[in-house]
């Protein structure tokens, strides 16, 4: 009798699992930063596809572009593009889909000091270097004039852990600074010469917001929903910007002009009167020629609604929407993907 | 029917033994594991990966040493802040406190270990840090010339780190040292007070009897606090360099780990993490080894003297010769050491 029940209890589990199974699930995994408004998208496009439920696994950037090489995901996601030596290694082609925009501002704490300040490019570079150790060293006085700056030391705060703020900061400092390009160069994780780190964006705005006289970078978004101030920092047109859902997107307008085909192109420091120069894209990754012809299907019209409908989605978690001439361009590569 | 009852025992025996090998048998594929995956780097590295101290993912040039520096400094530090205190814990609880406190205590020193580690992280960063970075500003300008004191006053850094560790390795190493004290028989104790010993010198002779019981429940601690990652990771600062000074912001190999195994991309970054878990992962089996041997043979030591040979060294070696007559314990002769069954006067220390 006994046996008779497991035997029941076991074919209706069976039979529960392989109905369950008529839906389609689709496996992704990588950068931490886009999560909240992936997890949006995917419940939202949940509710129009009920058959369609996408996975999302937050494990960081070097997680997204291991995995999908090893094909353990379908979908990888990535604040950083991948290097050519990482794309070699894979099977197949990768596209890179620019998804969304997130920026980096320039984060510190000065007690007493009611206005922003201003800062430039070549100037964070030498405070994050070591070379301009106290807050009323000449130059940045030179930038701000008008500021009552204490002749206290300069504390560093960076990030310990490997992380796609990290990249943007240190891609921007690339660029605008040959000495950090030599000494340090650009990855998610990076050898600081001076400072302390900083386990998260909170790990980070912690230490800032306790230590008087730090400066530090953290994610825009974080910087917006915590009340944090921060500084503006000079872009390629000379103009003093700061980072708002707006100017990054006017960033990211202003690149598009010489975007490369693939999209694996760093917009910081990004001409244009508006643009934040600290912006920059976090990449959807997808074979061009999937084995699994109908989870690229689905993937690709996911990724056609996250580029038009999803965007209105953006400002409300705070992240800045894609301008109208970088979707249009997507949309000409998401074509090439092969659903068949 | 027996025939039934013979199978169960089998089924029962096989299954549980099952069980146990399996445990044995998941920590040697860990370690195995963890050596095969960071072969490119110990191939590339060699020793010199311990020998160095640039650690730059950029360039692929890794060197783990501020790391191995970082761990065994914060936690040497922990020990010696935690040990006389979770020994002083267990003293009160075992010897002097009235029994309608001991449970109580108890509870208490065992819900600091209860505390998950990242709560202990939040707080240190919140609580802790600010409190020592004000302690590093009030530092007077005298003590600021000792190297162990000195540098720019962060709050983060190796104080702040082995306060934590020390708050948290104190509940194991009490609740060991508790049990092991409460194993030394009753009869010795009652002979220290027959021989008109004081409280304190009973006490005394409790922790020298269990002494190597202690000394486990304090390599256990250590073993603790070496591999604690999260709460270490918020307040250490997380800058990989070597320092003397407690202020100084540093790096533990487990905090490292932590902090940049998610994003790290690259064979020889991954191997040469890894390689700093294989080491991380052999010291605590090593020293959490040691520490249960030491455990272990305070057990077979109390067996084995079963409330005969007070094995206690003592300077009145004088009242050696009227106690040889006790050899009816069994105990051979030339384990009383020094002192023998009642080795003290009365009345005098």
């Amino acid at each position: 009798m006994k046996r008779m029940m497991y035997c029941a209890v076991g074919v209706a589990a069976l039979m529960g699992a392989t109905l369950s199974a008529q839906k389609v699930r689709i496996n992704g995994g990588g950068a931490t930063f886009p999560y909240p408004i992936y997890s949006k998208w995917f419940a939202e496009y949940n509710k129009l596809h009920p058959d369609v439920e996408i996975n999302y696994q937050s494990q960081g950037s070097g997680f997204g572009k291991t995995q999908i090489v090893k094909k353990t995901v379908f979908f990888g996601a990535s604040d950083g593009p991948m290097t050519p030596d990482e794309m070699t290694a894979a099977p197949g082609k990768i596209l890179h889909f620019p998804m969304v925009l997130g920026a980096d501002v320039p984060v510190y704490n000065i007690p007493g000091l009611k206005n922003a300040l201003q800062f430039t490019g070549p100037l964070l570079a030498d405070i994050f270097l070591g070379k301009i150790t106290k807050w009323d060293d000449p130059a940045i006085k030179k930038l701000n004039p008008s500021v009552n700056l204490p002749g206290t030391d300069i504390i560093v705060v960076h990030r310990s852990d490997g992380s796609g703020t990290t990249y943007i900061w240190v891609d921007y400092l690339s660029k605008i600074s040959p000495e950090w390009k030599k000494r340090v160069g650009v990855s998610t994780s990076v050898n600081w010469p001076v400072g302390v780190g900083g386990k998260g964006n909170e790990g980070v705005s912690g230490l800032v917001t306790q230590t008087p006289g730090s400066i530090g970078y953290v994610e825009l978004i974080y910087a917006l929903q915590n009340h944090i101030s921060y500084g503006s920092v000079q872009n390629m047109a000379g103009k003093f910007v700061t980072a708002s859902i707006d100017s990054v997107t006017a960033a990211a307008a202003a690149a598009a002009k010489s975007m490369p085909a693939d999209f694996r192109v760093s917009i910081t420091n990004a001409p244009g009167e508006g643009a934040y120069p600290i912006s920059s894209f976090t990449w959807l990754l997808l074979y061009q020629a999937p084995q699994d012809k109908a989870q690229a299907k689905i993937m690709s019209d996911f990724v056609k609604w996250a580029l038009t409908d999803g965007q209105k989605y953006c400002k409300d978690l705070g992240y800045a929407p894609l301008p109208q001439n970088v979707v249009d361009m997507e949309m000409k590569a998401l074509a090439t993907i092969k659903t068949s | 029917m027996s025939k039934k009852t013979r199978s169960d025992e089998m089924v029962f025996r096989v299954g549980t033994g099952v069980f146990a090998v399996f445990v044995v048998l998941l920590v040697a594929a860990i370690g195995v594991e963890l050596w095969r995956q960071s072969q490119l780097s110990i191939a590339r590295f060699g020793w010199q990966f311990w020998q160095t101290d640039t650690w730059n993912p950029v360039s692929g040039e890794f060197g783990a040493r501020p790391f191995i520096w970082g761990t065994l400094y914060s936690s040497i530090l922990a020990l010696l802040v935690a040990t006389p205190i979770a020994l002083g814990i267990a003293i009160y609880i075992s010897e002097l406190a009235p029994s309608w406190q001991q449970r109580p205590l108890v509870f208490l020193t065992e819900l600091l270990a209860a505390i998950p580690s990242i709560v202990y992280g939040i707080w240190g960063m919140f609580v802790l840090v600010p409190f020592v970075r004000q302690l590093e500003i009030g530092t007077p300008a005298w003590m600021k010339t000792i190297p162990l004191f000195s540098g720019p006053p962060y709050g983060v850094g190796m104080l702040s780190a082995a306060i934590i560790l020390s708050i948290m390795v104190i509940p194991f190493t009490s609740s060991v040292a508790r049990e092991v004290l409460k194993a030394v028989p009753a009869a010795q104790r009652e002979g220290a007070y027959a021989l008109g010993a004081t409280r304190w010198e009973a006490i005394r002779m409790a922790l020298f009897y269990a002494r190597t019981g202690i000394v486990g429940a304090v390599m256990l601690g250590f073993g603790r606090a070496l591999g604690e990652t999260m709460a270490v990771t918020m307040v250490i600062g997380n800058t990989p360099q070597m320092s003397a000074s407690l202020y100084a912001p540093q790096y533990t190999m487990a905090a490292v780990l932590a902090n940049e195994f998610t994003e790290a991309a690259g064979a020889l970054y991954i191997n040469a993490l890894i390689e700093i878990g294989l080491v991380l992962f052999a010291m605590t089996l090593i020293v959490n080894t040691i520490s249960r041997a030491f455990i272990w043979s305070l057990g077979r030591q109390t067996r084995r003297a079963p409330g005969g040979g007070l094995r206690m060294t003592s300077e009145r070696a004088s009242a050696r010769e009227p106690r040889e007559r006790s050899g009816a314990t069994g105990v051979p002769a030339r384990e009383r050491v020094g002192g023998s069954g009642g080795a003290k006067p009365p009345g005098k220390s």
